[in-house]
């Protein structure tokens, strides 16, 4: 967490919006120059502020989506209706624009480099921006199980099949449809249940560690689920993100 | 200096009727600092306690066959909003507090919950403040306060507590739950009184 | 004013994850991994387990387990304001070197 500027004091800096990638009909990903940016941790977020011409300021927290690195990072925006900021991220901001941010920030929903833990991954929609973070980066054994509402709502799609689908075998990803199945699918949509927890959870034994991320009714209900297949509860950590109005 | 965000519009500023640093919206942004509690009609009860601990309550079929009016009134949070011409449905403080005998000079409105906040006698008396329960024709909806919240429109909206419970009225004055934690004492929205220092 | 990554859900609370920047801005390190004990029910977790309500006049941390607000802060226009009360103990991991 070391800052360029004052040590150990957080403050804003400029960030220059270099290129945006859609990711799917409503959520994009904005790759952003930020000079003496460090790194992060994946699992880390930044906040993000907004300043029209007149003064008005809107904030908001998003998760870092890239694997760390310096002097740029990504984060996924989903654009949340009659929201303030995320329509601004999703369907306005071009190449070129400013914004100002500060981070990486957060400690705790973290997965350390060096921790060589197996983990189980768990997203809800827009929640996999972390553990992308975490993907990209992982060097330890990973599992992805990712609930969305059909595939066309999945992010990262195309780089999470090539993951997973990589030779060391380090990654392992398994996508959850609750309203729409792909096509020719022989499994029917339906919720994320302890059926489908039970499928990728580590053995016991296996000292692992899980990160759920997601809306809050997600969370809640996984982390449930997680210590009834017999996860160890201390070894849970969530981000749940709340109420709409991004 | 901060960085201005091409193509980031912010909100309309342009009413000359908006107090200073105020900006105009046409929703009903929901703040809340805690959980919305459900209560039940059955179970909801209004108490107006005295000084001396003399104590009024009104159930909801009581509360509600009160007479009522229906203001129309604009109303101004501290976080920078303001709603014009919103329509409520409600019980005048002076109706509630007519037969109640007091020297008090402040109330502190007590919430389902846990929330406080005060506010002199004064300002809730000759028809500047509501009980209410109704919002545009509708009954009030849990995240907007109801069954019936504070209605105190010029003063900030944290003032016209939610879910309220329990008028208590005090010789001296308490500071509720955003009062004690750095916001104006009497939060006059005209004079931009938003913080302790203002 | 926090919302990571936008969603659909209507529950008006996230994580104390959350506090990380609002609280490091003042405090200079992430308290969101310090272990606070709750003086309502005396329980502790990690700061980041707390459950925050942000969309207020300031920021409210409350116990998940009781219910009990443990921290409230506010800016101010020139001053950010922490109230503690309701935490009994901050215990926070310091390096060992």
């Amino acid at each position: 967490m070391a800052r360029a500027a004052v040590p150990g004091r957080l403050t804003w800096q400029s960030a220059t919006v270099a290129a945006t990638r859609a990711e799917t009909a409503t959520a994009r990903t904005l790759i952003l120059d930020v000079d003496g940016w460090t790194g992060h941790l994946p699992g880390q977020h930044i906040d993000v502020r907004l300043t029209a011409p007149d003064g008005y300021t809107a904030q908001r927290s998003y998760s870092i989506s890239s694997a760390p690195g310096p002097d740029r990072l990504e984060v996924t925006v989903q654009v949340v209706t009659d929201g303030e900021v995320s329509p601004y991220l999703v369907e306005v901001a071009e190449p070129g624009d400013q914004l100002e941010i500060r981070g990486p920030l957060g400690g705790w929903f973290v997965r350390r480099p060096a921790d060589p833990r197996p983990a189980l991954l768990i997203g809800g929609g827009s929640g996999v921006a972390p553990l992308m973070s975490m993907v990209r980066a992982a060097t330890s054994p990973t599992r992805l199980l990712y609930s969305t509402r059909s595939p066309s709502d999945a992010l990262f799609t195309a780089e999470l099949a090539t993951a997973g689908a990589a030779a060391d075998g380090l990654v392992a990803v398994r996508h959850v449809y609750t309203r729409v199945a792909p096509a020719g699918s022989p499994v029917p949509p339906r919720r994320l249940d302890a059926d489908a927890l039970a499928r990728v959870v580590w053995p016991r034994d296996a000292d692992s560690v899980a990160f759920v991320c997601g809306p809050t009714g997600f969370v809640e209900t996984v982390a449930d689920l997680l210590v009834g297949v017999g996860h160890d509860p201390a070894n849970i950590r969530a981000e749940r993100f709340g109420p709409t109005g991004g | 200096m901060a960085v201005i965000t091409r193509g980031f519009g912010g909100r309309r500023r342009d009413d000359t009727d908006l107090p200073p640093g105020q900006y105009r919206t046409d929703d009903f942004p929901v703040l809340s600092a805690g959980p919305t509690p459900r209560i039940s009609l059955d179970d909801w009860e209004l108490a107006v306690v005295t000084e001396t601990g003399e104590r009024s309550t009104w159930s909801w079929a009581e509360f509600t066959a009160l007479p009522a009016d229906e203001p129309t009134v604009d109303i101004h949070c501290v976080t920078h909003w303001s709603k014009f011409g919103t329509s409520w449905r409600g019980v005048s403080l002076d109706t509630l507090l007519a037969d109640v005998e007091t020297a008090a000079e402040y109330v502190v409105a007590h919430s389902y919950g846990g929330y406080t906040t005060n506010i002199p006698i004064e300002d809730l008396l000759d028809g500047q403040a509501w009980v209410a329960y109704e919002f545009d024709g509708e009954p009030l909806v849990p995240v907007h306060g109801g069954p019936a919240r504070l209605l105190v429109p010029h003063l900030y909206f944290w003032k016209s507590a939610k879910w309220l419970r329990t008028l208590e009225l005090r010789l001296d004055d308490e500071p509720g739950f955003w009062e004690t934690a750095g916001y104006h004492n009497y939060g006059d929205p005209w004079r931009e009184q938003r913080y302790r220092a203002d | 004013m926090s919302t990571i990554n936008g969603g659909g859900d209507d529950a008006a609370w996230v994580d104390g994850n959350a506090l990380a920047g609002p609280l490091g801005e003042i405090m200079g390190t992430d308290l969101t991994v310090a272990e606070l004990t709750c003086a309502g029910c005396r329980t502790t977790r990690p700061l980041a387990a707390m459950r925050v309500f942000d969309r207020a006049p300031g920021l409210v941390a409350r116990c998940p387990g009781c219910e009990a607000v443990v921290l409230r802060l506010v800016r101010t226009a020139d001053r950010a304001l922490v109230d503690l009360r309701g935490a009994l103990l901050l215990s926070l991991p310091m390096p060992t070197a």
